[in-house]
């Protein structure tokens, strides 16, 4: 199936192949140059048996051919469920996971953040938490015996600040603010 | 045994009975847990976003631990992960220790790697113990048959939780069902993931990996699953009857966390275990106990 070339999908002739070393400086991405291909990530991967779209041993060989913007651009970046089985699995301890992760991060800083992340991100800069504690539900959990938490937590934004995430997350496509 | 107890975010609003039952459970047990109200999220969704912002998160939930002498014990197995690998890296890398004790610096808190993080189940696999656990039990749920998901994170990567379970045949879960007297269910895709992480990537996707596993442990005749994470309870429990319907089958598997299971047999009722307030409703499990 996937050998079937798709005719809206071009070529990718224009390569970086400095993007390998990008990625091996990002902390997670370190031990990318050791993947021999073996496939033993992808064959044990159960999003890549279900979606045609993820296949994590391509992708580090596309980070290694150095196809930069495909990679950072696309969605599949973003569909690695970090289970962790390759991580546990990999005979070059390449770190899938956390090699996704720091693709992920670059991509961020390009402007290519996936909407539910970023929709994660403000709601955890806005209260601390996932999820708001309103009146409600600090009301349940007294009812129900339990303590009751503070409605929010300022220093997770303070740290939002410090880091700079904030820019971040008003990033557009090409790295500018 | 003391120990600060971190709910994360969505325990504290979305699973209460599992909050109320392991905090129950754990007062039997003589496992005192503490709750620091100043804790804010793990992290662990920030990861994939900014890492330096992720870790600062659970550096600073480590710090406000440290500060009150306590290690910490996790309900979420993903809050479980970010935290355990932030105290694993911050314990073994100094200079990133440095680094990060310096921005903690700026919010007046510091931390110096001496917290340890251990989900709430390794707790008591680990320091109250199976024996201990068989003494607690007053009615032995013979009459039950529990299939347990482990989930990922509980376990994985093994290097930052020693390995104190084997990542490819984990039994934790299941000597701990055992204790209980129910009968521990074993099925072929035990060690899979729920799909939880990708829900808002790829919802097909990620149901389609949530219904292996219930069309799986139906098929096993399970009477419940036993769960330990409040994101595999979305897709197991909250998302249960959506699964059903898209595919067009049918379950009727209650989740129930760990807690509860072992609040159930040591005699504790099912309202003060907030039974009937899980995602499905256990009606034909507890009728088989009353
Ligand atoms: S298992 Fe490791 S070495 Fe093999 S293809 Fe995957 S990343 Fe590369
Ligand atoms: S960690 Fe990601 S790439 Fe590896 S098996 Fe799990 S979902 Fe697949
Ligand atoms: S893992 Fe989730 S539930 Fe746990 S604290 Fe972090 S964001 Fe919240
Ligand atoms: S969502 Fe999947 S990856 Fe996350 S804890 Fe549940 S089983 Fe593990």
């Amino acid at each position: 199936m996937e050998s079937v070339r798709k005719k809206d999908v071009p070529v990718v002739t224009v390569l970086d192949p400095k993007f390998k070393y990008e990625v091996a400086r990002e902390p997670g991405g370190e031990n990318i140059k050791y993947c021999f291909q073996c496939g033993t990530c992808t064959s044990g991967c159960k999003v890549a048996e279900l979606d045609s779209k993820y296949n994590p041993r391509k992708i580090i060989k596309m980070v290694i051919l150095g196809m930069r913007e495909r990679v950072l651009s696309g969605d599949f970046i973003w569909l690695c469920a970090t289970c962790y089985t390759c991580h546990e699995r990999c005979p070059q301890d390449v770190r899938i996971p956390e090699v996704m992760n720091a693709l992920k991060n670059i991509a961020v800083r390009e402007g290519y953040i996936h909407p539910a992340f970023r929709a994660q991100a403000e709601l955890i800069a806005g209260h601390g938490r996932l999820y708001e504690i309103d009146e409600l539900a600090n009301e349940k959990r007294t009812d129900w015996g339990l303590t009751e938490i503070p409605q929010g937590c300022p220093e997770v934004a303070e740290i939002y600040g410090i880091t700079g995430l904030f820019d971040l997350l008003s990033r557009e496509v090409g790295g500018k603010t | 045994m003391k120990m600060a107890v971190f709910l994360g975010c969505t325990v504290p609003v979305r699973n209460l009975s599992y909050e109320l039952s392991a905090k129950r459970v754990a007062g039997e047990l003589g496992l005192e847990l503490v709750d620091i109200p100043e804790f804010s999220c793990c992290g662990y969704p920030i990861k994939s976003v900014h890492h330096e912002t992720a870790y600062l998160l659970a550096a600073r939930n480590l710090a406000l631990a440290e500060e009150r002498g306590l290690d910490i014990c996790t309900l979420c197995s993903a809050c479980t992960s970010v935290l355990t690998e932030v105290s694993y890296e911050l314990a073994t890398n100094e200079a990133l220790l440095d680094a990060t004790s310096e921005t903690l610096g700026m919010l007046g808190k510091k931390y110096s790697g001496k917290v340890r993080v251990k989900h709430f189940v390794r707790v008591l696999y680990e320091d109250v113990g199976l024996k201990s656990i068989e003494r607690a039990i007053k009615r032995p749920l013979d009459m039950f048959r529990i299939a347990s998901h482990y989930g990922c994170h509980y376990l994985k990567p093994s290097k930052i939780y020693d390995r104190f379970d084997h990542p490819e045949a984990p039994e934790s879960l299941d000597r701990l069902v055992s204790a209980t007297g129910a009968f521990a269910v074993d099925y072929r895709t035990k060690k899979d993931c729920c799909g939880g992480a990708i829900l808002g990537v790829d919802e097909e996707t990620a149901l389609s990996m949530a219904r292996a596993k219930l069309d799986d442990i139906s098929d096993r005749g399970a009477d419940a699953i036993n769960l330990i994470c409040p994101f595999c309870s979305v897709m197991y429990g909250a998302n249960q009857r959506k699964i059903a319907a898209n595919h067009n089958v049918k379950y009727d598997l209650p989740i129930l966390y760990y807690p509860q299971i072992l609040g159930l047999a040591m005699g504790i009722s099912h309202e003060e275990l907030g039974l009937m307030q899980n995602p499905i409703r256990p009606r034909a499990l507890l009728a088989k106990i009353s």
